[in-house]
């Protein structure tokens, strides 16, 4: 609570017991008690009545404290003082209930995305000094202490530590670094002490784009916020207007007294403030937001996780995105041989290529290779290599190789890259090697299912066979394989011809090559966005760890968000009118119109708040 | 153009943060006007050697519309 809050609060309790005092002590001279209710009123509403005065001013009469400075005047005039101080005093209860409401929900998102590194203790003519991020030049050496966020992206030059990435990637397995690796900002530093060497400026830094993406994020406003901004520009001169006609026409024509009237008319003006409506909605998508970034999902904009909840078709990206995008050894088949022994021999024949192939062999191999051993290393283009190995011909390549040198070998079945080994003109066996499919994967397809998409189609540039093999496994609906990327955006407009008048189509990707695809689709998926600035810009939603699972959460705060976005709505609309009718019939006094305009606002806030409660 | 953010605070509800920015919008020297009412924040677009004529335009409307709100740079 604040110093304005609590000033109000103060007023509140002030207020609230000399009004109940004045209630139930009746003291024999009647104007003391009105005296004491005046004094109540003026202590609880004097700076809505001075508010009111200002907008008088200016014309503005459909502002909330014009409406319940006359509201209360009203019932002040027609006699009805308890009623009056009241009704003022429960609008200021709500009031403060919403701002604090408010400001403990931002406080609660500011958390979710507390990455913001406050200092940087660069080092200077071999002292450390504290500096604001901004003022670090790239090149310098930051040092970053146990317990520290890294305030700057850059390299290790010293030392080695584990790293919290909770804040950014909702990940909360550490990562281990060391000297030579690249660490992003934001991060939490869990144990040694680093020396950093700055490679990107504060403002270019990972942490500065996130924030700069989050922090606009509530500048695109969804539809349900422009349904909700529209309807309260007309509800409140409608129902001020009919106020109106309710305070003046009934009693001319039914001969009925004024004030009777005039009361249901001020519960009207009272009913009528539109404010209680509108803080609901950014403010579930504000919490819906905030939820998603403490998973790891950056949504862009209230649009966008509008637009997710009717995701229909998801369309994927393969490798990278289903796939890890590395090649790994799969399958060793020897004949005659050790499976140690033909992957030695693959990987020293292969130990001068850069070739992904030749890497995933080495790293399968993962001991150190002897160059001595190796001579007369040849490379022959586009089939494998040839090289002599403690004195042994050996050739390691694909089924050409084998065909061209006449060598006799059973053709594998296996699906992926396949390498055949020949050992003095012997052949040895076969490894394969393939990109393997993340294990999320099978996750995401499942629970995207669940949530409501009914179509997952994968686009890739690979080759046909190994792209069935993946969709078969991963029982995707369909898959189109072999497409350049021209091809995907002409694919991609074909499946944006299938979906729904509603439905939304989702297209993931790893970001690199497909700006056109991202902006052709509904929403735009980057995925592995923590530190490719190309997917941050490119893309709607940006998932900061690799997995395609995320997309299901996503889905899953977006539905939550909208039922209680519509909840809310369907709530607050539907006490108000029935308030309005009960009133114009007499049956409902002022106080339920206050609970129609301030009651609803708390309740409908309260409800927005459980978007934040998602189970992390 | 250059985006600018400020912090607005003093804005009482959801409904005058709306009414403000679409005042906001009818000044001429700024594009992509913003509050957001949730996070405090005015972001806006303008011309950098124009940014001191169009801070005393937008203070002169919010003093006229919401005299209790103030900005500041964040």
């Amino acid at each position: 609570m604040n110093k304005k809050m609590k000033k109000q609060l103060l007023r509140i309790i002030i207020s609230g017991i000399m009004l109940l005092f004045s209630m139930l002590v009746s003291i024999n001279v009647k104007y003391i008690n009105n005296i004491i209710f005046i004094i109540a009123y003026f202590i609880i509403g004097y700076d809505i009545l001075l508010k009111a005065f200002r907008n008088i001013k200016r014309g503005k009469v459909f502002d909330e404290n014009f409406l319940m400075a006359v509201a209360t005047i009203g019932a002040l005039c027609i006699g009805n003082i308890p009623e009056a101080v009241s009704v003022m005093l429960f609008y200021q209860v709500g009031e403060l209930f919403q701002s604090y409401a408010v400001n403990k929900s931002r406080k609660s998102v500011a958390a979710l995305m507390d990455i913001r590194p406050d200092y940087a203790n660069v080092i200077r003519n071999d002292k450390h000094i504290k500096v604001d991020p901004n003022e670090v030049n790239i090149e310098e050496i930051i040092l970053v202490k146990p317990g520290e966020k890294i305030p700057l992206d850059g390299i290790i030059v010293e030392g080695s530590s584990m790293l919290n990435t909770l804040a950014l990637t909702g990940e909360a397995v550490p990562r281990s670094v060391k000297k030579g690796d690249e660490v992003l900002s934001g991060c939490v530093n869990n144990e040694g002490i680093l020396k950093i060497k700055v490679t990107k400026k504060f403002g270019e830094s990972t942490v500065s784009k996130i924030l700069e993406l989050v922090e606009n994020a509530n500048s695109r406003k969804s539809s349900s916020e422009a349904f909700i901004t529209k309807f309260a520009k007309y509800y409140t001169p409608i129902v001020c207007a009919i106020a109106l006609v309710l305070a003046i026409l009934p009693p001319l024509i039914l001969n009925q007294p004024f004030n009777t009237w005039i009361y249901r008319a001020l519960s009207f003006l009272v009913v009528s403030c539109p404010c209680a409506l509108v803080v609901s909605i950014p403010l579930s998508f504000f919490g819906g937001i905030g939820a998603s970034s403490s998973i790891g999902v950056l949504v862009k904009g209230s649009n966008y996780l509008e637009a997710l909840s009717n995701a229909e078709i998801v369309v994927c990206d393969k490798t990278g995105t289903l796939t890890e995008g590395v090649f790994k050894v799969q399958k060793i088949e020897a004949i005659s041989i050790s499976d140690e022994e033909l992957l030695k021999y693959a990987a020293y024949a292969e130990s001068f290529s850069n070739h992904p192939i030749a890497l995933s062999l080495k790293e399968a191999y993962g001991k150190k290779i002897d160059n001595k051993k190796i001579t007369d290393t040849k490379e022959i283009s586009g089939k494998g290599v040839q090289a002599k190995i403690d004195g042994k011909e050996v050739l390691v390549g694909n089924e050409k190789l084998l065909k061209e040198k006449n060598i006799d070998f059973n053709k594998s079945k296996d699906i992926g890259t396949i390498v055949y080994i020949v050992i003095d003109n012997k052949y040895c066996g076969y490894i394969v090697i393939s990109d393997k499919i993340k294990e999320d994967s099978y996750k995401a397809v499942s629970s995207l299912k669940e949530n409501n998409v009914k179509k997952i189609v994968m686009l890739t540039g690979d080759k046909t066979d190994i792209s069935r093999e993946v969709s078969e496994e991963l029982k995707l609906d369909e898959f189109h394989s072999e497409l350049l990327p021209q091809d995907k955006v002409k694919k991609l407009e074909k499946l944006m011809l299938e979906k729904s008048n509603e439905g939304k189509l989702i297209f993931v990707g790893d970001g690199i090559n497909d700006a056109p695809v991202l902006a052709l689709s509904d929403i735009g998926v980057a995925m592995g966005g923590l530190g490719s600035d190309a997917a941050i810009e490119a893309a709607d939603i940006v998932i900061m760890t690799d997995e395609p699972s995320k997309i299901a959460e996503a889905i899953k705060i977006s539905h939550k968000t909208m039922r209680i976005v519509k909840e809310n709505i369907v709530f607050a609309i539907t006490v108000k009118i029935a308030v309005l009718v009960l009133s114009a019939l007499g049956i409902a006094t002022m106080w339920s119109a206050v609970f129609a305009d301030v009651g609803v606002s708390v309740i409908a806030i309260l409800n927005a708040l459980r978007i934040l409660k998602v189970n992390k | 153009m250059k985006n600018y953010k400020f912090k607005i605070e003093g804005l009482d509800c959801a409904n005058c943060a709306n009414e403000l920015e679409s005042e906001l919008r009818e000044l001429d020297l700024i594009n992509n006007v913003s509050i957001s009412f949730m996070t405090e924040k005015l972001s806006f677009d303008c011309e950098e050697n124009n940014i001191d004529e169009v801070l005393k335009e937008i203070k002169k409307v919010i003093k006229r519309e919401e005299p209790d709100v103030s900005i500041e740079e964040m």
